[in-house]
């Protein structure tokens, strides 16, 4: 990747942390951690690998994502918003009343979200379900999904993983976010749920672990997904919840609670200060 | 003593930690949202007997069943949506049909959920939780009845849930007049004569409001906490209804299979034709908003059930 093209998904991935900090201030409301912990993954997603037409949101033959972890709505709708599918003003009617940009994704609601989320364990299911049409029709399009590692404790997303591989859904591809954290502490205090590689190579999975916030690294790891044949891939992204913003940067008490007055000026400070050493690089 | 404003689902966990020595088989589990249920009220005195299952609702409510098939009493808390909903398969063949005395908490119950919208915001707990034979089922109003309840359900043999809320609600009640708290026995808050109005959980500060602005057009509405949904009180229910000759349930749950639809079949298994009015939630999902603004869009506000009784008085 040319340090150019680096640059630029620098600053889009800064201008998407600028967004969701602004949703969860001005709702007053929402998850942080694990947006901004996601938010170069995002990024790279809506920048880089997903096939789509923001003047079409239905468009059939694009590639659908499902934000699994669906309280990271306020991530997805940054990177919607700055791809196109609506105006970046709605932003901040984020959870509020009459607003489309609900508190967790609404497929009927908000242009070129696929699926309705926010029940953990569920969207990655109906991910399953896309690739499965995908592969029926005989189409190309594929299918991502986003998980957190909280998540992976829900006995569902195992018989989805179950179900990927047994039907050679080699069209999707899943992304955990794997930030160490959950709402009551420490994935692997809470539950541990890990080693999350065995398990997955036990089920069937090519298994890709990568520095979630390394651009080069998720270049090649999505490529390694579309590259494979005959089964489902999982990229393992390492990341740091509440990742950009100093005092929420692997901090549980950040999951989902929103900043002050004071707290916001400073996490704004921080971010547009990564956005303009990126903006002169 | 003062009246208190808190919210039933801290009541809960306050009461769960006073028990603790009480009940040395008391288990409580939670899944990943113990600071939400406030069963990390319990977690922090008595840490050696609450166990967070993570976030595996089913299998936690399939532990639960385990724990008490060997002798234990396990509180299972998590969010109404995910207990009574996501689970609602495990609690009926696992917890229900064998009659196990597991005690199931659903917080974060109704649209005063507020911003986490639709997906987390359940209107159909109660409904869920009626059809299994044998659940009790209750929703306590305010911080005082919510102790009284926690403390009646362990006391109960069986399973029971209990409905539990988000937000900081006014007290109905003082510590003192509770004494006579029972399990299936509604409380009569207010003597009428035009209309009854029958409420439950978050509703019943906004009955007695409602009852107030009758007042003041010279309708006498009594006002009754149906603080247990299952096993109803019937005989309270007829009672009121006769007397009054026009009755409005008010919950904030679905109108379809909660108390209101709990009161009309008792209106109707006990031959009482009066007209009957839900205020509820009709048959709609939920939204993003803040919680009491909702409780307001909605229409579940003392005024709406305040409209509502003046429509039943005017069809007796
Ligand atoms: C089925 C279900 N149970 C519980 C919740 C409440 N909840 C929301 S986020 C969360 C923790 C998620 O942790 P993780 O998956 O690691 O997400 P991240 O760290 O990326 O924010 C929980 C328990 C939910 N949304 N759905
Ligand atoms: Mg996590």
């Amino acid at each position: 990747m040319e340090q150019s093209e680096r640059s630029a998904l620098r600053r889009a991935a800064a201008r998407l942390r600028l967004d969701v900090l602004e949703q969860v201030f001005t709702a007053q409301s929402g998850h942080p951690g694990g947006a901004l912990s996601s938010a170069d993954i995002l990024t790279w997603l809506y920048n880089k690998e997903l096939n789509l037409d923001p003047a079409q949101p239905r468009w059939p033959d694009r590639d659908r994502f499902v934000l699994s972890k669906g309280h990271s709505s306020p991530g997805l709708y940054a990177a919607l918003a700055r791809r196109g599918f609506f105006d970046p003003a709605l932003l901040p009617t984020f959870r509020k009343s009459g607003s489309i940009l609900q508190g967790h994704p609404d497929m009927k609601k908000i242009p070129g979200v696929d699926m309705t989320s926010g029940s953990l364990g569920q969207g990655v299911s109906t991910a399953c379900g896309m690739a499965l049409a995908a592969k029926l029709d005989g189409a190309s399009w594929r299918v991502y999904t986003l998980l957190g590692d909280g998540e992976m404790e829900e006995g569902q997303v195992w018989e989805a993983a179950m179900f990927a591989a047994h039907n050679k859904l080699d069209n999707m591809c899943w992304i955990v976010d794997s930030n160490g954290l959950q709402i009551d502490g420490r994935v692997e205090d809470v539950a541990g749920p890990g080693p999350l590689d065995k398990k997955f190579e036990g089920f069937g999975f090519q298994v890709l672990k990568v520095d979630g916030h390394d651009f080069d690294a998720l270049e090649a790891a999505f490529a390694a997904a579309r590259a494979e044949k005959g089964r489902p891939t999982v990229i393992l992204a390492t990341t740091v919840k509440g990742k950009g913003v100093s005092f929420m940067e692997d901090q549980a008490g950040w999951h989902g609670k929103a900043p002050n007055a004071e707290q916001y000026a400073q996490a704004k400070q921080e971010l547009e200060a990564e956005l303009a050493r990126w903006e002169v690089e | 003593m003062e009246p208190i404003k808190e919210a039933t689902r801290v009541s809960f966990g306050e009461t769960l930690a006073e028990l603790a020595a009480e009940y040395p088989d008391l288990v409580v589990l939670d899944a990943d949202l113990s600071k939400a249920t406030r069963t990390d009220i319990f977690a922090a005195a008595c840490p050696e007997r609450f166990v967070n299952c993570g976030i595996a609702e089913c299998n936690m409510l399939g532990v639960a069943a385990g724990l008490a098939a060997a002798g234990k009493i396990p509180v299972a808390a998590t969010f109404a949506m995910f207990s009574a909903g996501r689970a609602y398969e495990q609690i009926r063949n696992s917890v229900g049909y064998p009659h196990l005395n597991v005690k199931i908490a659903g917080t974060h119950a109704g649209v005063s959920v507020g911003e986490d919208g639709a997906t987390h915001q359940c209107l159909e707990d109660m409904a869920l939780m009626r059809t299994i034979p044998g659940m009790t089922v209750l929703c306590p109003a305010d911080h005082y009845e919510t102790k009284a309840a926690v403390r009646g359900m362990l006391e109960h043999e069986g399973p029971v849930y209990i409905r539990l809320g988000r937000l900081p609600v006014d007290s109905v009640y003082h510590a003192h007049s509770l004494e006579n708290f029972t399990i299936g026995k509604g409380n009569l808050l207010r003597e009428g004569t035009d209309v009854a109005l029958l409420a439950t959980g978050l509703e019943v500060p906004e009955a007695l409001a409602a009852a107030e602005l009758l007042a003041a057009q010279g309708v006498s509405a009594a006002v009754a906490d149906i603080h247990t949904i299952k096993p109803l009180d019937a005989e309270l229910v007829a009672e009121l209804a006769r007397k009054t000759g026009a009755v409005v349930t008010a919950e904030e749950h679905s109108a379809i299979g909660g108390l209101g639809d709990a009161v009309l079949a008792a209106l109707a298994d006990a031959d009482v034709r009066v007209p009957v009015e839900k205020v509820a939630v009709q048959d709609v999902y939920g939204h993003s908003g803040t919680g009491m603004g909702l409780v307001d869009e909605f229409g579940l506000r003392a005024k709406d059930i305040a409209a509502a009784a003046l429509r039943v008085a005017a069809r007796k």
